[in-house]
């Protein structure tokens, strides 16, 4: 029990904003040219600071760029309250689709049509973070994140394991580990809920929808997520949780990462973005591969997500120099930097450049074998309440849970959308 | 005879001195309360435009299953957070109480600082260590449970949607039972010695002496310790968050009023804030905070009993 005094409301609110701001105090108001980058991105900050912003210094020592990234589930909260105060950084990283349109729309981002660096990014690279009309590009594409499954190669060879090609293999896989060794065979719990959606449901879910094709029918209404294409995809999740660890419910993302550069785990279901995570806690090697495809079918298909932009924030006092610095991002010396700094993340420009990691070359070769797609929950389909992405996180950890049948979260989640998109209605 | 007395000044100096307190009440406290009531009644378009919308709001957040059934469940599993806590946290600690004024009791200080230590604590932290107490991966408990012979009943309590609310509600027990403990300690120390002298005197046991004479000597503080723990209650937000995060899992089993508020107003991944549904969802814990600090004082403050000592 806490001794409160009786102005709840406000109390309530003040607490929650000043937290939010203080807990992210930016620098931006402080020195006149200094820039700041706000991002979600905190694994990264080390890097940023260490390399990358040296590098960029090394060309205009005259302009101080600052890093200052705030924890990933608070991204979108922590920015609003910032950008609505005044107190955002003059760099704004922005996800994809409609969480920066909105911030667009808001007048919150500044438009990059005109931006120089603009024309190294392709019509697709674009297409995340571009007005419904075409007209307006808003933040400068930075990255795309593949996903796929990591896995123990020490692990593997101890039980004379081979990569998993067909959905028979990867279940067959799964049961030789559990029943020959006590290693957990698959790494992922449920208690943060994105991982069932992202790295479940949306890794896994392109070959049964068929990738692009399927995310457009979806949006465009032929295909509703009761059809079975997408009962399959939950069919799949749900017999994952018998090779999932001892109280995978209360196991959140870092617990995850842990089990698994610990050695614990044998397949760990990855965002390409954990490979320099693993490269710095592991000491065992590590490989990858892409999302077995169902028995019988021949084409495979990715998610190879659109996932990171970095926008121009328009009550920053530093537009210049922004300008300077999003036009070196587009250049190949930072392609090249940002891909091998941080292997994983895949750059969106048009340069031909070497990554060298050879997991990060491993996920950007499935690329040539493979079809690829974005997250179906992104365009479009997350705008209306309740919005799609939010409800598969929702339903996808309840069925590695047990607490919910395949139909039953397709029923839900198709639900959300009858709601208020008049293509599902 | 009458006197005539010369007019009175204004007594400026009063207002010179409360001023101050006024100002700070009236800008951080007064002035946001009616605005936020006042947002409440506003609609906020794609571009961030607000227009005036009525009770839309709140009939949407009533009566629309979106908003509807995340209001009712927030609202239902904030009273069962209340419930546990009156039901386990006020008599852990009016027995505490008892158990401190106790005059046999050796190394009282020693025991009030200790169970007092958690209330002192950030939630952040006490959230962090009860995870990795509670952990089916890293925690101890398991391994303590089976060590007296309990180990079947171990579960990944906090992730599963039956027992993750109540886990949580006993988590905020074990912090903050020391508050109730001191309020009630204090005043069954304020309780004259005479009196529970005659008592013995009369004849009566130890327990008699604490129901008869006692008991309702420390009522108004029992009642006042209710009462701030069914606002503070309402009010939760930091333990949920820090734990469970936004989203409240599993399945929105521990969302609460605090953090349907904190989606709602600041948006949560894919889901956009808005600042005038969120004024909404906070003028209706205000009401009903509202409602239960009215209902408290026309049904119990009123009809205690005060003993002057």
């Amino acid at each position: 029990m806490e001794i409160r005094q009786l102005s709840i409301r406000s109390k309530t609110l003040a607490t929650m904003a000043t937290g939010v701001l203080l807990s992210s105090f930016s620098l931006s108001a402080l020195a006149s040219e200094t820039l700041t980058i706000e991002s979600w991105r905190n694994d990264d900050s080390k890097i940023w600071s260490d390399i990358i912003i040296p590098e960029f210094n090394k060309l205009h020592p005259e302009i101080k760029v600052v890093f200052a990234p705030s924890s990933p589930a608070d991204y979108v909260p922590v920015l609003n309250a910032k950008l609505k105060a005044g107190t955002a950084g003059d760099l704004i990283t922005c996800k994809p689709f409609d969480a920066s349109l909105s911030l667009y729309k808001k007048g919150h981002l500044d438009s990059l049509t005109d931006l120089e660096g603009m024309k190294n990014f392709s019509d697709v690279a674009q297409s995340a973070w571009i007005t419904d009309d075409g007209a307006n590009s808003f933040c400068l594409p930075m990255a795309s994140v593949i996903h796929g499954f990591i896995y123990n190669k020490e692990i593997f060879e101890e039980l004379n394991l081979s990569v998993p090609k067909t959905e028979s293999e990867f279940f067959s896989v799964l049961a030789k580990i559990k029943s020959e060794s006590r290693y957990t065979p698959l790494v992922l719990g449920t208690a943060d809920q994105w991982e069932a959606a992202t790295m479940g449901f949306q890794n896994i879910g392109p070959n049964y929808w068929k990738g692009e094709e399927g995310r457009k029918n979806l949006i465009s209404g032929k295909e509703k997520l009761t059809d079975p294409q997408y009962v399959k995809v939950w069919e799949n999740l749900a017999k994952w949780g018998p090779y999932m660890g001892r109280g995978y419910e209360a196991q959140k993302y870092p617990d995850s990462q842990n089990i698994f550069t610990l050695g614990r785990g044998a397949i760990y279901p990855a965002g390409s973005w954990d490979i320099s995570t693993f490269n710095s806690q592991a000491d065992f090697k590590f490989g990858a591969f892409y999302p077995p495809t169902p028995d019988g079918q021949d084409t495979c298909y990715i998610s190879d997500h659109t996932d990171i932009a970095l926008g121009l924030n328009s009550a920053s006092t530093n537009k210049k120099s922004a300008k300077v610095f999003l036009n070196w991002m587009a250049s190949k010396e930072f392609a090249e930097l940002y891909s091998n700094q941080l292997p994983g993340f895949f750059s969106l420009s048009k340069h031909k450049f070497q990554v060298k990691d050879p997991v990060a070359q491993e996920f950007l070769s499935w690329r040539n074998q493979c079809d690829q797609t974005i997250r179906n929950s992104y365009q479009i389909l997350s705008r209306g309440e309740p919005n799609l992405e939010n409800e598969l996180w929702n339903v996808s950890s309840q069925v590695l849970n047990g607490t919910m049948t395949p139909e039953q979260a397709a029923a839900q989640a198709e639900k959300s959308l009858t709601n208020w998109y008049k293509p599902h209605q | 005879m009458t006197i005539i007395r010369p007019a009175r000044p204004f007594p400026w100096h009063i207002l010179f001195f409360i001023s101050p307190g006024l100002f700070i009440y009236l800008t951080v406290s007064v002035y946001p309360l009616l605005d936020t009531l006042w947002l409440g009644f506003y609609h906020e378009a794609d571009d961030g435009q607000l227009s005036f919308a009525g009770l839309n709001n709140y009939s949407k957040l009533l009566f629309n299953a979106i908003w509807s059934d995340p209001f009712w469940n927030a609202a239902w599993n904030n009273l069962k957070f209340f419930i546990i806590h009156m039901l386990v946290q006020n008599p852990i600690a009016l027995l505490l109480a008892v158990l401190m004024s106790s005059s046999k009791l050796r190394l009282r200080s020693t025991y009030r600082t200790l169970i007092f230590m958690p209330t002192m604590l950030s939630v952040v932290i006490i959230g962090f260590v009860w995870q990795l107490i509670l952990s089916p991966i890293w925690g101890i408990s398991e391994n303590f449970l089976y060590s007296i012979g309990l180990g079947h009943w171990f579960d990944a309590w906090l992730g599963k949607e039956g027992s993750a609310l109540i886990t949580l509600a006993l988590i905020s027990v074990w912090q903050y039972v020391g508050m109730p403990m001191m309020l009630i300690y204090a005043a069954l120390l304020g309780i004259p010695d005479e009196l529970q002298d005659a008592s013995v005197v009369d004849g009566s046991s130890g327990w008699q002496t604490f129901l008869y004479i006692k008991l309702p000597l420390i009522m108004p503080t029992i009642g006042m310790v209710s009462i701030l723990t069914f606002v503070a209650n309402f009010n939760a937000f930091e333990l949920i968050y820090a734990v469970k995060g936004a989203l409240a899992g599993p399945n929105f089993s521990t969302d609460i009023m605090g953090t349907l508020f904190y989606r709602t107003f600041f948006g949560f991944q894919l889901q956009q804030g808005s600042s005038t549904m969120g004024a909404a969802v906070a003028t209706l814990m205000f009401l009903m905070i509202l409602l239960g600090v009215v209902f408290y004082l026309f049904l119990f403050q009123r009809r205690v009993q005060r003993f002057a000592l």
